[in-house]
C-alpha cells in the first residue's frame, strides 16, 4: 500500500538524499544537481515515464491492499495517482472525504477534501467544451477563457502553529494566495493574469482583484507545477500572496456553490459557517491541475480539490473538556453522503491511540487503514458513508472521541519539534531602517537538508541586498543559489530565492536589512490601518522522512512546504491632519487679510458731495432772496 | 464582562494567591512555566544577566541574573502580525504577588475567548526594570545597552500597547496611572483616557501622581491641586527615567502605562475582580485598534486625569523664555558690528578667536571628565578613600563638577594675552546661541527637562557681563547652576508629595538621586546624564569663564 502510493516525488525524494549525503562530503559540485533535484521534487506528477515506473510499482503491491483505501488528504504529500485505483469508467466523478486528527495541544484538526475529477481536454482544438455535469461551470470558463494550465487559490484566517499542531495537509499561509501556472500557449501572459485574477475576485468575493504587478512574482524554483505537462519556463508563472486579506462567511458561500451537493448533503452539511469562523485556523482552498486519465497517460483528466482545513480549539470550542464530536466541532452530525460522490468517507487519526487506551471512538470504526503521511505512518480508523451501516439507527453519524484521562493533558503540552520549522520577525526600533530576521529550524537530529527559501518583500522596504546574511550555528552558511530581482518603485517587489543547506539541530537565520521609504501622499490607505503588511516566506524543503526502516524507502524523504508570519511594518506616515489645519488657516488668512487688501486696493475713494436736503434748499433760497452768504 | 464571575474562577484565583504569598526567594520560574502552560499559553522563557558599573545601592543589586518568563495567548484569528503586552514585575519577595495572580486568572480567563484579534502576551519580568530592557531588547533583536541575554523564542508581531501592572499591597483603595517613560517620552494620551473611562464606569478610585481629583475647579484649592499635580508630572518627566516598567516600551513606539494599586487607607475598597474588569475593558478596547494609538496627544501635561494641557499652550511659555536669548544675541550682534572706536577696518573675531575657542575647549574636557571619570575612577578611589563604589561614583562626579568652577583662572593662564571686551562679548554670543540651540531641542525631546534648565539658565546667560559685582553673582550663578537645580528639584518634589525631608536626608537623596541618573543611562540609555554632563554643564562653564572674565 505504501510503496503503491509511492511517485515521482519519492523518487525524486531518494535521490535527493543520495545528492544530500554526498553534498554534505563534497559540497560543491553536488550543489546544483540538489537546487535541481529539489525544485523537481515538489512535482507530484514529474513526467510520463516517471509516471509508468510507479504504475508498475503500484500493480506489484496492489493486490494485498485492495480493501484498504488510500488515506485522503495525504496526497498532497504524495501522489495525484491515488484517485485511479478505483477509478470509475464515468467521465468524470467526485469523491469526498475528511479526516479527523486529534493534535496533541488537545486542539483538534478538522481538513475535508472534495475532488472532482473530470476526463476532458479544455484546450482541444475545435472543441468547445460546454457541458457541464460536476465540475463546476465558472471554474472551466475560467480556465478555458485564460488558458489557465494550474491554478491553486488559498483564503486563510489565522496561522497555522507548526510548533504546536505539527505538519497540516496542505499548507496555507495567511490571507490569500493565488498561484497560476499559464499554458506555453498564452502570449499575453500579464494580461491574462490581471483579468484572471479579476474574475477570481468575483468568483470568490475576494479582493484578489488588488494583486497587481507591485505584488506579483514570478519564483524560479519555488513553485513547480503538480500536475502532469512538460516542464516550462517560469514566466507563465505568477505568484501572489494578500496577507491582510480577511476571510469570512462571503468566501466560504461561492466556496460551498462549486461543490456538487453544495452544502445540502454530504460531508459539506458540516460547514456550517459560524462553527467554521469561530476556530483557531482555517484555510479553505481550490486546486486545478491536469492529471493522467489513465496509466498510460494517453490523455489529461482536470482535476478539482477543494479543501477547508479548519483546528478548532481546546479552550474557546472545546471549553477546556478533551472530549470531541461531530456536534461539538460543527454543530452539525451526518446523515448522508452526497448521491452524487463516488466515495464518501470519514478518516479519524487514531495513530497515538492503536489499542484505544487513550481515547475512544463512539461509535467505534468499522474498519482501520495505514498509510504515511508527511514522512510518518499513520492509522485511520475508516466509516464509510457509502456503506448503509454506518449512520446506525438514529440515521445520523456523530463520531465522539472522549479522551480517558480528562484531567491533566494540558500540563503535559509540551512544543512539538517538526522537523522544520520557520519563523519570522522585523527587528529594530524607529521608523528609518529595519531588519528582517528569518529564522530556519532543522531539527533533524543528525540529517542536514536543504530548503528553498522565498521572500517577497514590497518595494517601500529598500533591502540593502549587500547586508544579506546566511548564518548556522555562528558560522556563515553560503547559500548555493540566490536569485534576487531588485524592486522598482511602485512595478514591482523584492524577490528572493536561496537555496540554503541546513545543519542538523540548527537554526539558520537569514537577516537583511531595510529602509522604509517615505510614500507619496495618495498612496497611503485612507482608511485607518494597522500599518503595512509583508507577506509571509515560503521554505521549501525535502525532509527526511521518519517512518521506520521497515518500509520500503527506509531513507526516504517528502515534501514540506512552511510559511512564516507575515510581517506588519510601520512605515513613516506624515500626519495627515495637519494639510487640513493648514488649508483651514490658510483659507481664514485668504478671506480677511486679502480681501480687506483687495477690496482697499479696488476700491476708488471720492468725497462725496451730498445734495443738499429739501429744508437746507429752502433755507438758502430764502438766504439768497435776503442777500446774505449761502449755507 | 464576565471575569471571576463563577464561583470556580475565583476559587481558582484565591488558590493562586495563596500559592503566591508563600514567601520565595526569587522567581518561581518553574511554577510560573507550569501555571502559564495549564491555561493553554505558549510558554518562552529569557534569561538575561547583567553586571551594573557600579553597585546599585537602592535596589542593593550588582550583579543581576534573571529570568523572564511570558506566555502567549494566539490570537484566533490574526496571523502573528500584532501583539498586546500585560506584564507585571516579580521581584523577590512578595511584593508584587497580587500582580502576577492577576496576570494568570486573567490569562487563563481570556484563553476562553474567541474575540481576540492581538496577540496577548502575559510578561513576568525579574528584576523590574533589569529584565523589561532585556526582553524588549531580545523582542526587538537589537542591543543598545550592553546586557547579555538569551534570544527568544517566541514574538507576537508588532506591539501595539502594553500595561504593566503593579499592586503593592493587599488591600488597593484606588489605581494610580504611571505615564512617564525614558527621555521623558508619553503614551498617547488616548491611553490615559482609556484608563480613566474605564475607571468611571466600574468606579474605581483613579488618581495620577498619586492626587485624587478634586470636582471644584474654580476654587482655590482645586487649582493649587491641579498645579500641584502637573508640577509633580514635570518634575518627573524632566528626570528622563522610566517611572515604571512601562518605561522601556516607549523607545519601541509602543503605547505603554503602568497600573499601580495603592493602599491609601481609605474607606472604599477595591478588590482584585474590579481590577481585573478594569483591565479586561482596556484589553478589549485596545483588541479592537484598528489602527495605531495616534489621533490623540503624544505632548501633554496633566493636572488631572480628566484634563490635559497640551502642547500648543505650555510651548509658548518656553518660546517666551528662549526668546530672551535670541533677543539678547541680537543685541550683542549689533553691538559687535558696530566699529569700536579703538580699531578701524573692524576685526572683532581677530584677536578674540584663540581667547574664545580655549574656553569653550576646556569647558567641553570637563564635561567629557565629567561624563567618563566617575565611572573610570571608581576602583582608583575605593581604593584610596574609605567609601564605596556608589559614593566613589557620586562623589567623584561632584567633585569635578565642583573643580570646574576654578577653571576661568586657570584658562586665563593658559592664554597669552589679555581678555579683550570684544573677547568676551563674542565668547557670550556663542554661549546664548549655544544654549539657545540646546535648550529648543531639549524642549521638543522633553518639555519638562528643556523648561526647568530654561527658568534657572536664561537669567543668568542675559545678564551676567564680567562688569557685574562679581562675589554677588558668582552665589546667585552657582545656586542656579544645573546640580543646584537638581537639589532644589528633589526638596521640590518631596514637598510636593507631602513627604517633606530635612536639609541632610536632601543631601542623602541627592547623592542618590545623582547615581540613580548615571546607572539610569547605563542600564537603559537614558540620555539626562550626558545631556547634562556634556552640554548643560560646558554651556554653564561658558557663562562662569565671562563672569570672570579679565
Amino acid at each position: 500500500m505504501t510503496a503503491g502510493r509511492c511517485t515521482a516525488a519519492l523518487l525524486a525524494a531518494v535521490l535527493v538524499c543520495g545528492l544530500t549525503c554526498a553534498s554534505t562530503a563534497a559540497a560543491e559540485e553536488a550543489i546544483t544537481e540538489e537546487y535541481e533535484s529539489i525544485s523537481n521534487a515538489n512535482e507530484h506528477v514529474q513526467a510520463q515515464d516517471d509516471y509508468a515506473r510507479s504504475q508498475k510499482r503500484r500493480e506489484i503491491t496492489e493486490h494485498d491492499d485492495d480493501q484498504n483505501e488510500p488515506p485522503p488528504s495525504s496526497s498532497s504529500s504524495s501522489s495525484s495517482s491515488s484517485s485511479s485505483s478505483s477509478s470509475p469508467p464515468s467521465k468524470d466523478y467526485f469523491k469526498e472525504e475528511l479526516v479527523i486528527r486529534p493534535l496533541s495541544s488537545g486542539d483538534i484538526y478538522a481538513s475535508f477534501q472534495f475532488q472532482t475529477r473530470w476526463d476532458t481536454d479544455f484546450f482541444a482544438p475545435g472543441k468547445k467544451v460546454s457541458h457541464y455535469r460536476l465540475f463546476p461551470k465558472s471554474l472551466g470558463q475560467l480556465m478555458s477563457k485564460f488558458s489557465v494550465r494550474e491554478m491553486h487559490v488559498s483564503f486563510t484566517q489565522g496561522y497555522w502553529r507548526t510548533m504546536q499542531w505539527g505538519q497540516p495537509f496542505l499548507p496555507a499561509p495567511p490571507g490569500a494566495e493565488l498561484w497560476v501556472w499559464f499554458q506555453d500557449s498564452v502570449a499575453d501572459v500579464d494580461g491574462a493574469w490581471k483579468e484572471l485574477t479579476n474574475v477570481l475576485s468575483g468568483i470568490f468575493c475576494a479582493s484578489l482583484n488588488f494583486i497587481d504587478s507591485t505584488n506579483t512574482v514570478e519564483p524560479t524554483a519555488s513553485f513547480k507545477p503538480l500536475g502532469v505537462g512538460n516542464v516550462t519556463h517560469q514566466r507563465f508563472l505568477r505568484y501572489a500572496v494578500l496577507p491582510r486579506e480577511i476571510v469570512c462567511t462571503e468566501n466560504l458561500t461561492p466556496w460551498k456553490k462549486l461543490l456538487p451537493c453544495g452544502s445540502k448533503a454530504g460531508l459539506a452539511v458540516l460547514m456550517k459557517s459560524e462553527k467554521l469562523f469561530h476556530s483557531s485556523f482555517l484555510s479553505l482552498a481550490v486546486h486545478i491541475r491536469p492529471v493522467c486519465q489513465d496509466w498510460g497517460c494517453k490523455g489529461t483528466a482536470w482535476e478539482l480539490r477543494q479543501t477547508v482545513n479548519v483546528v478548532f480549539d481546546l479552550h474557546t470550542t472545546g471549553q477546556g473538556k478533551r472530549e470531541w464530536s461531530f456536534f461539538k466541532m460543527f454543530s452539525r452530525t451526518l446523515t448522508e453522503a452526497c448521491p452524487l460522490a463516488t466515495s464518501s468517507k470519514v478518516y479519524i487519526d487514531v495513530t497515538d491511540n492503536p489499542q484505544g487506551e487513550l481515547f475512544e471512538l463512539n461509535p467505534a470504526a468499522p474498519s482501520l487503514t495505514q498509510a504515511v503521511v508527511l514522512g510518518d505512518r499513520r492509522t485511520y480508523a475508516v466509516y464509510d458513508l457509502m456503506a448503509s451501516g454506518t449512520f446506525g439507527l438514529l440515521r445520523s453519524l456523530n463520531v465522539l472521541l472522549r479522551w480517558k484521562t480528562p484531567g491533566n493533558f494540558s500540563t503535559q503540552v509540551d512544543m512539538l519539534r517538526p522537523l522544520l520549522h520557520g519563523e519570522r520577525y522585523v527587528a529594530g526600533y524607529g521608523l528609518q531602517t529595519g531588519e528582517i530576521h528569518t529564522l530556519i529550524y532543522n531539527n533533524h537530529p543528525y540529517r542536514a537538508f536543504p530548503v528553498l527559501l522565498l521572500d517577497i518583500v514590497p518595494w517601500y522596504l529598500r533591502l540593502y541586498i549587500h547586508t544579506l546574511t546566511v548564518t548556522s550555528k555562528s558560522r556563515e552558511n553560503k547559500p548555493s543559489y540566490i536569485h534576487y530581482q531588485p524592486s522598482k518603485d511602485r512595478l514591482r517587489p523584492h524577490l528572493l530565492e536561496m537555496l540554503i543547506q541546513l545543519p542538523p539541530n540548527s537554526v539558520t537565520e537569514v537577516t537583511v536589512q531595510f529602509e522604509r521609504a517615505l510614500l507619496k501622499w495618495t498612496e497611503y490607505t485612507p482608511d485607518p490601518n494597522h500599518g503595512f503588511y509583508v507577506g509571509s516566506s515560503v521554505i521549501s524543503a525535502l525532509v527526511p522522512s521518519v517512518v521506520a526502516m521497515d518500509t520500503i524507502f527506509p531513507e526516504s524523504s517528502y515534501f514540506v512546504r512552511v510559511y512564516t508570519e507575515p510581517l506588519l511594518v510601520n512605515l513613516p506616515t506624515p500626519d495627515f491632519s495637519m494639510p487640513y489645519n493648514v488649508i483651514c488657516l490658510t483659507c481664514t488668512v485668504v478671506a480677511v487679510g486679502y480681501g480687506s487688501l483687495y477690496n482697499l486696493l479696488t476700491r476708488t475713494f471720492q468725497v462725496e458731495e451730498p445734495s443738499p436736503g429739501v429744508v437746507k434748499r429752502l433755507a438758502n433760497m430764502i438766504r439768497y432772496l435776503r442777500g446774505v452768504p449761502l449755507l | 464582562m464576565g471575569l471571576l464571575s463563577d464561583p470556580n474562577r475565583r476559587r481558582a484565583l484565591t488558590n493562586l494567591l495563596t500559592r503566591l504569598n508563600t514567601p520565595l526567594w526569587g522567581m518561581p520560574v518553574d511554577w510560573l512555566v507550569k501555571a502559564m502552560q495549564a491555561r493553554g499559553l505558549e510558554v518562552f522563557t529569557q534569561s538575561f544577566s547583567r553586571t551594573l558599573p557600579f553597585p546599585d545601592e537602592n535596589k542593593e543589586r550588582y550583579m543581576v541574573h534573571g529570568t523572564n518568563v511570558y506566555g502567549i495567548l494566539r490570537a484566533p484569528r490574526a496571523p502573528r502580525t500584532e501583539a498586546l503586552v500585560l506584564s507585571a514585575p516579580c521581584t523577590p519577595g512578595s511584593s508584587n504577588n497580587q500582580a502576577v495572580g492577576l496576570l494568570l486568572g486573567l490569562a487563563q480567563y481570556f484563553r476562553g475567548q474567541m474575540y481576540w484579534a492581538k496577540d496577548i502576551i502575559f510578561l513576568v519580568n525579574e528584576h523590574d526594570l533589569i529584565g523589561m530592557q532585556a526582553w524588549l531588547e531580545g523582542y526587538h533583536h537589537t542591543n543598545t545597552t550592553g546586557m547579555s541575554w538569551t534570544p527568544l523564542e517566541g514574538r507576537g508581531g508588532s506591539i501595539q500597547a502594553a500595561l504593566s501592572l503593579e499592586l503593592s499591597s493587599d488591600i488597593i483603595t484606588s489605581l494610580d496611572l504611571v505615564l512617564e517613560g525614558l527621555n521623558g517620552q508619553l503614551p498617547n494620551l488616548d491611553l490615559a483616557n482609556l484608563f480613566y473611562a474605564f475607571c468611571q464606569k466600574i468606579g474605581v478610585l483613579c488618581t495620577i501622581q498619586g492626587k485624587l481629583q478634586r470636582n471644584d475647579w474654580d476654587s482655590a484649592a482645586g487649582y493649587s491641586q491641579a498645579v500641584q499635580t502637573m508640577l509633580l508630572m514635570v518634575l518627573k518627566q524632566a528626570s528622563g527615567r522610566p517611572w515604571g516598567d512601562h518605561g522601556l516600551f516607549l523607545r519601541y513606539h509602543i503605547e505603554a502605562a503602568s497600573i499601580r494599586g495603592i493602599n491609601s487607607f481609605r474607606q472604599y475598597k477595591t478588590d482584585l475582580t474590579t481590577v481585573g474588569k478594569l483591565l479586561e475593558g482596556m484589553f478589549r478596547k485596545l483588541n479592537n485598534l484598528l489602527e495605531r494609538l495616534h489621533q490623540s496627544y503624544f505632548f501633554y501635561l496633566l493636572p488631572s486625569l480628566s484634563r490635559f494641557v497640551s502642547i500648543g499652550y505650555y510651548m509658548p511659555a518656553f518660546g517666551l523664555l528662549a526668546a530672551i536669548l535670541l533677543l539678547r544675541a541680537l543685541d550683542l550682534w549689533v553691538q559687535l558690528g558696530s566699529p569700536a572706536p579703538g580699531t578701524e577696518d573692524g576685526l572683532p573675531f581677530g584677536p578674540g578667536v584663540l581667547s574664545v575657542l580655549t574656553p569653550l575647549i576646556i569647558s567641553h574636557l570637563t564635561g567629557v571628565a565629567l561624563y567618563t571619570l566617575p565611572i573610570m575612577a571608581q576602583q582608583t578611589a575605593v581604593e584610596h578613600f574609605p567609601v564605596s563604589e556608589t559614593e566613589a561614583v557620586v562623589l567623584t562626579a561632584i567633585a569635578i563638577y565642583t573643580a570646574g568652577l576654578a577653571l576661568p583662572h586657570n584658562t586665563h593662564r593658559v592664554l597669552s594675552g589679555e581678555g579683550t571686551e570684544e573677547g568676551w562679548r563674542v565668547l557670550k554670543l556663542i554661549a546664548i546661541f549655544y544654549m539657545a540651540v540646546l535648550l529648543g531641542c531639549t524642549a521638543l525631546i522633553n518639555f519638562s527637562l528643556g523648561f526647568i534648565l530654561a527658568l534657572t539658565l536664561v537669567p543668568v546667560a542675559a545678564f551676567i557681563t564680567p562688569h557685574v559685582p562679581r562675589v554677588l553673582s558668582a552665589l546667585v550663578m552657582v545656586l542656579l547652576s544645573p546640580g543646584s537645580t537638581l537639589l532644589f528639584s528633589i526638596f521640590v518634589y518631596q514637598e510636593l508629595q507631602e513627604a517633606p525631608i530635612t536639609l541632610l536626608e536632601g543631601w542623602n537623596l541627592f547623592l542618590s538621586v545623582i547615581s540613580q541618573g548615571i546607572l539610569d543611562h547605563n542600564l537603559y540609555g537614558s540620555l539626562v546624564y550626558p545631556l547634562i554632563s556634556l552640554l548643560v554643564y560646558p554651556c554653564w562653564l561658558l557663562l562662569w569663564n565671562i563672569l570672570f572674565w579679565k
